[in-house]
């Protein structure tokens, strides 16, 4: 069966590694922060000037001076560090961030994201992204693999309005899990479970590289 | 000290004139200038060029401002939540330039470090690139983007001193010490205005140089957007 929002998320926290600094973009990204295994360290940036991103407030604490970028109330962590815009994206575009995580729309064989503008709809503004998909090391993509009307969002070239270009290193969709190769096409690691290859091929539309046997996703974590 | 004291919001912003372009601080409604804001809808300034990063909403921050038409345009990286901001923009009654918010900040940043351009990775291969120059570094591609500054900076800390000191509290700082530095005239508007000496030096996030006017704000309301809790 497709993965829903929280199984993408919990899959999508097994790639993180202890002792990483990690961008979470809104939605499914979010999401990520609850499934992080108990055993490893890490630090949440917020673009709006906060590293230390803690959970969210009990209601007497809760600060309209410290919110996420989504615009949350949240908490800060032991450790936590404020700071301006500018000096946010300087460790942004600095690469001091490891790991980003965020949505897309569309992504491209070759790793081209598009995830800020539908022409025709009401533009409401890339905020953050084209600055932290142009300057992460590592981008993990969480999106859905095909739109409500079905159509593929893995796709040889973006129809939509790019938001950076040869970016995207990994893919978690309610289907699979993928790589990006450098030389381009998807490269199908893991189903979802219950999830056949032949649906995954149905549902690409970009190349798909298929080798071997293609595993079932493993999404309860052990007990720590 | 040089004392740069202002009585009130309305004196802050007695000479902003028609078609003005002004720099507003906060992220979403945290750290906005709540005070000036009043005051330019009751001074009833037109053909307002606003950068910030984001325009408020239908009813507070700067979306006051455009129920009142009095913003010609937004510079802003983001600009959703905002009902009459998206009828103003179909109906071409509002200009907006949309800009990644690393590249609006450092932008604003330069504007006040007299850095006139510098380049980005950010956008390049995307439409915003169109018209830009790129150059390489190391093997890879960056645009060149200018400077921003602004005529008048519209600012909120959570304490200042006479001297104009700033100190801003948790996520409330994001815009507002770049855009204090790069208006011609900037002013700040206090939670809690002391006299010089009283702030720790040490503490300081914008120097008083950098402000012209400051003075204490009332009732703030700092209204929250999605207020999240756990139980």
């Amino acid at each position: 069966m497709a993965l829903d929002k929280i199984g993408i998320a919990k899959r999508i926290a097994q790639e993180i590694k202890d002792g990483s600094y990690i961008n979470l973009g809104i939605g499914i990204p979010t999401l990520v922060a609850n499934f992080i295994p108990k055993n490893i360290e890490v630090v949440l940036q917020s673009e709006n000037g906060l590293l230390g991103i803690g959970p969210f407030p009990h209601e007497e604490e809760v600060d309209a001076d410290l919110i996420n970028a989504g615009k949350q109330t949240v908490t800060m962590q032991p450790g936590s560090s404020l700071f301006n815009s500018a000096e946010s994206f300087a460790m942004i575009r600095g690469g001091h961030v490891d790991l980003t995580i965020l949505g897309a729309m569309e992504v491209s064989e070759n790793g081209d994201i598009a995830n800020w503008k539908i022409p025709g709809k009401m533009v409401k503004g890339m905020g953050g992204a084209m600055d932290l998909v142009a300057s992460a090391d590592h981008i993990i993509v969480a999106m859905q693999h095909k739109s409500r009307s079905g159509q593929s969002k893995l796709l040889k070239n973006c129809t939509l309005p790019i938001t950076g270009i040869k970016c995207v290193k990994k893919i978690v969709t309610d289907l699979a899990v993928l790589d990006i190769l450098p030389e381009g096409g998807f490269k199908l690691l893991e189903r979802a479970p219950g999830v056949s290859v032949d649906e995954i091929k149905n549902a690409t539309e970009g190349k798909l590289i298929i080798e071997g046997e293609i595993p079932e996703m493993k999404l309860e974590v052990a007990k720590v | 000290m040089i004392n740069k004291v202002v009585e009130s919001a309305d004196k802050a912003v007695f000479d902003i004139p028609d078609n003005a372009t002004l720099m507003l601080g906060g992220f979403g409604l945290c750290g906005i200038p709540e005070n000036s804001i009043k005051a330019l809808l009751k001074k009833g300034i037109h053909g307002l060029t606003c950068i910030s990063n984001n325009a408020g909403v239908d009813d507070f921050g700067i979306g006051l401002m455009l129920q009142t038409r009095q913003v010609k345009k937004m510079i802003s990286s983001y600009v959703g939540e905002n009902a009459e901001f998206e009828r103003q923009l179909l109906s071409g009654e509002l200009e907006v330039d949309l800009i990644p918010q690393g590249t609006l900040s450092e932008r604003i940043r330069a504007g006040g470090a007299g850095i006139p351009a510098f380049f980005t990775p950010a956008g390049y291969g995307t439409e915003i690139a169109e018209g830009k120059e790129v150059r390489e570094f190391d093997g890879k591609n960056y645009l060149l983007e200018s400077w921003l500054r602004a005529d008048f900076s519209l600012v909120k800390a959570w304490k200042g001193d006479t001297a104009g000191n700033l100190i801003y509290k948790g996520t409330a700082r994001n815009f507002n010490p770049m855009m204090a530095a790069a208006g011609k005239i900037t002013i700040a508007e206090v939670e809690e205005l002391v006299p010089a000496g009283e702030l720790d030096p040490n503490q300081i996030h914008t120097p008083g140089i950098y402000v012209q006017r400051i003075f204490k704000g009332q009732d703030y309301e700092k209204r929250i957007e999605q207020r999240t809790t756990r139980l």
